[in-house]
């Protein structure tokens, strides 16, 4: 057992702080009652009311919800299949180029994302607004999803894909019935990440949107550059509730789910022991 | 070869020239880039036969499994079941069905779930589902255990389950990958009985890979011994054991002794003389010589302080006791020969002791019947 000592009080006090002390002042200024944003004038939580009434926020929220759902299951989709491709048929010709060229993404910085995305759109004539962000969404959403999902079918038994078939199934049910039953945890975490992506996204967003289709990244920025009011503090504050909550969710399910798997397996183990001391009459009479 | 008798077996189509072949592999060739998991194979495999496919890893057992599942395809060659070619049938369309070595159980579905699968995808009437899943629950006696997932099961169960739901579809053929590898010895042992038992009752046939040759001896009717992609011997167990066709099988299963030796001519005849000195005459005319092998298991070497009477008709050679091995049933002497090579006889304690035990470094005979050794000539 490590004791805590004054230097790793110390160190975790000070990387917390570094890490949320933004963000607690954040929420504090959120329940400010004066307009002024630096200057703390007493507990209120009107801020948090004329939010409803501010409807270019509350359509900037629309879209980004509606941008982040669509944009995050298309990548989930397709990220899954190239996670599959990729590590399915690990000696097909260009996979070195191609699973490179698919965490690509991963690294490149946003401006150029998003300068290459509006250049293309451009090109080809599209007039830009929601379906345009929700496709540069899914585009640089996906090369997450493969990522999650692709170290998940790492260690994913292929004998028991093989048994499904050997069973009658067909590929295609084996897929549905088996393959994605199993690595659905992977998928969805998959799909949380992506949606978290394109929730804030910002740059890309910025290159690829049109009139009539501004994301609440978007409106947020536009406003703090004629001055940060409470409202957006509040807004702000409801956007991290939602993705804490989220997180914490998903953080407890996994840990549930492990604890439960952790419990039979102790039973299954210490049944298969009592069997050995004592074996019933039924598996001597074999 | 004239069938040797250790038992009998009134279960032996291979020997009837008029049976035909439930599954055959015709000049099979498998090929993975450079490497050559079966090299140009040939053999037949007959209606409710328990067959074993030994050899050590490597040796191109499991992808002969696979390419029987449909897994893997031949390179060249062909597979065929019951007359009919199976090139180009995918695995779900096959009528065989396999346990894997590693059980891969469906580990998001209950055992009964597990069972199910295969009866589902070909479309069965849920209440037949229903009761086939029992009548298979109770065959591997895991009747209380239907709603458990596979983590929820010991090692044992699982591979209960995984034979439950590999019988499910009551396949003509079933293909058994190491199906007991990963349990323990005494499950292991108490397990191959019950295979058998069911094998039998089933009226199924069964093909087995294994690396066992104890697994492989115990519960198959014949045995293919394979090395390097090839079969080098097709035989029922007593004759892989007693009658080798050559020094790999003779040495893959069980213990042997090499006596080493050349092609002499004795009286017009062909013997094989050992460096000790035995002359032992040869079926066949050699050319002079030739060197060759007598293979001769422990258990037939008998070790006694006085030399074997004249006229008895046995091999007997002086030697001097080197290494004494006690296992409780039985104790294997190491005798040194006047070559220096050394030689294990192995006795039965059939008896709770001996008056006068053999010690360490004492001179004794080792004698053996004519019929005892097999003449190796590769």
């Amino acid at each position: 057992m490590v004791r805590w000592s004054r230097f790793n009080i110390a160190s975790i006090v000070f990387g917390f702080a570094f890490l949320y002390l933004p963000i607690v002042l954040l929420v504090i200024y959120s329940f400010n009652e004066s307009r002024l944003v630096t200057v703390w004038t007493g507990f209120s939580t009107k801020w948090y009311g004329t939010l409803l009434t501010n409807q270019a926020l509350l359509d900037a929220a629309w879209v980004t919800l509606r941008v982040g759902l669509l944009s995050a299951s298309a990548s989930t989709v397709l990220g899954t299949l190239a996670a599959l491709s990729l590590s399915r048929y690990p000696d097909f010709r260009g996979r070195v180029l191609f699973s490179g060229m698919i965490y690509a993404p991963l690294v490149m910085p946003e401006v150029i994302t998003g300068l290459s995305m509006l250049l293309l759109f451009v090109a080809i004539g599209i007039d830009r607004g929601f379906w345009t962000v929700t496709l540069a969404h899914t585009t640089f959403t996906m090369c997450f999803v493969a990522v999650v999902v692709q170290s998940r079918l790492q260690s994913f038994d292929r004998s028991i894909e093989e048994a499904a078939m050997d069973l009658g199934a067909t590929p295609v049910a084996t897929f549905f019935q088996v393959t994605l039953p199993i690595i659905l945890p992977a998928v969805l975490s998959g799909w949380v990440l992506a949606f978290t992506l394109s929730l804030d996204d910002l740059v890309i967003a910025s290159f690829t949107s049109g009139p009539g289709a501004t994301t609440l990244p978007m409106r947020i920025y536009s406003q703090v550059r004629l001055g940060v009011t409470p409202e957006i503090n509040a807004i702000c504050t409801i956007l991290i509730g939602v993705v804490a909550c989220g997180t914490l969710i998903a953080a407890l399910a996994t840990r549930r789910r492990e604890l439960q798997r952790q419990k039979d397996e102790r039973a299954a183990f210490a049944e298969s022991m009592v069997r050995t001391v004592d074996p019933p009459p039924a598996a001597a009479g074999g | 070869m004239k069938s040797l008798g250790i038992f009998r077996r009134s279960f032996a189509p291979w020997a009837d020239p008029n049976a035909k072949p439930f599954i055959s592999f015709r000049n099979v060739t498998k090929r993975f880039g450079d490497f050559t998991a079966v090299d140009n194979l040939s053999l037949d495999i007959f209606t409710r036969e328990f067959f074993a496919l030994l050899g050590g890893s490597g040796c191109g057992k499991s992808t002969l499994l696979r390419m029987l599942a449909g897994f893997e395809q031949p390179t060249s060659g062909e597979i065929t079941l019951d007359g009919q070619s199976l090139a180009g049938i995918p695995p779900y369309r096959r009528p065989v069905n396999m346990m894997f070595q590693s059980y891969a159980l469906f580990p998001h579905m209950t055992v009964e779930k597990n069972i199910a699968f295969g009866l589902k995808q070909d479309g069965m009437p849920k209440t037949e589902i229903a009761e086939r899943v029992a009548q298979m629950l109770k065959l591997v006696k895991l009747e209380s255990f239907a709603g458990r997932k596979p983590h929820q099961l010991s090692g044992g169960q699982r591979q209960r389950v995984a034979l439950a739901r590999s019988l499910a579809k009551r396949p003509k053929v079933l293909l058994l990958d190491e199906p007991l590898g990963a349990l323990d010895k005494k499950l292991r042992e108490e397990t191959q009985f019950e295979l058998m038992d069911l094998q039998y009752e089933l009226g199924l046939t069964f093909v087995v890979v294994t690396h066992d040759q104890e697994e492989a001896m115990t519960m198959s009717d014949r045995i293919a011994v394979m090395s390097q992609g090839r079969v080098i011997q097709v035989a029922t167990p007593a004759e892989i054991y007693e009658a080798p066709n050559s020094r790999f099988v003779a040495e893959f299963i069980g213990d042997v002794n090499m006596m080493e030796g050349r092609v002499a001519l004795e009286n017009g005849h062909s013997v094989l003389k050992t460096e000790d000195g035995v002359s032992v005459p040869l079926p066949e005319p050699l050319a002079e010589g030739r060197e060759v092998a007598l293979a001769v298991r422990p258990e037939k070497l008998k070790v006694s302080r006085a030399a074997p009477p004249e006229g008895a008709n046995l091999y007997a050679v002086r030697g001097e006791i080197w290494d004494i091995a006690y296992f409780g049933d039985m104790t294997v002497f190491h005798v040194k020969l006047p070559s220096g090579k050394i030689v294990k006889a192995s006795s039965l304690n059939a008896t709770r002791g001996v008056e006068d035990p053999f010690g360490y470094d004492e001179q004794i005979w080792v004698s053996f019947e004519p019929q005892a050794g097999v003449v190796l000539k590769g």
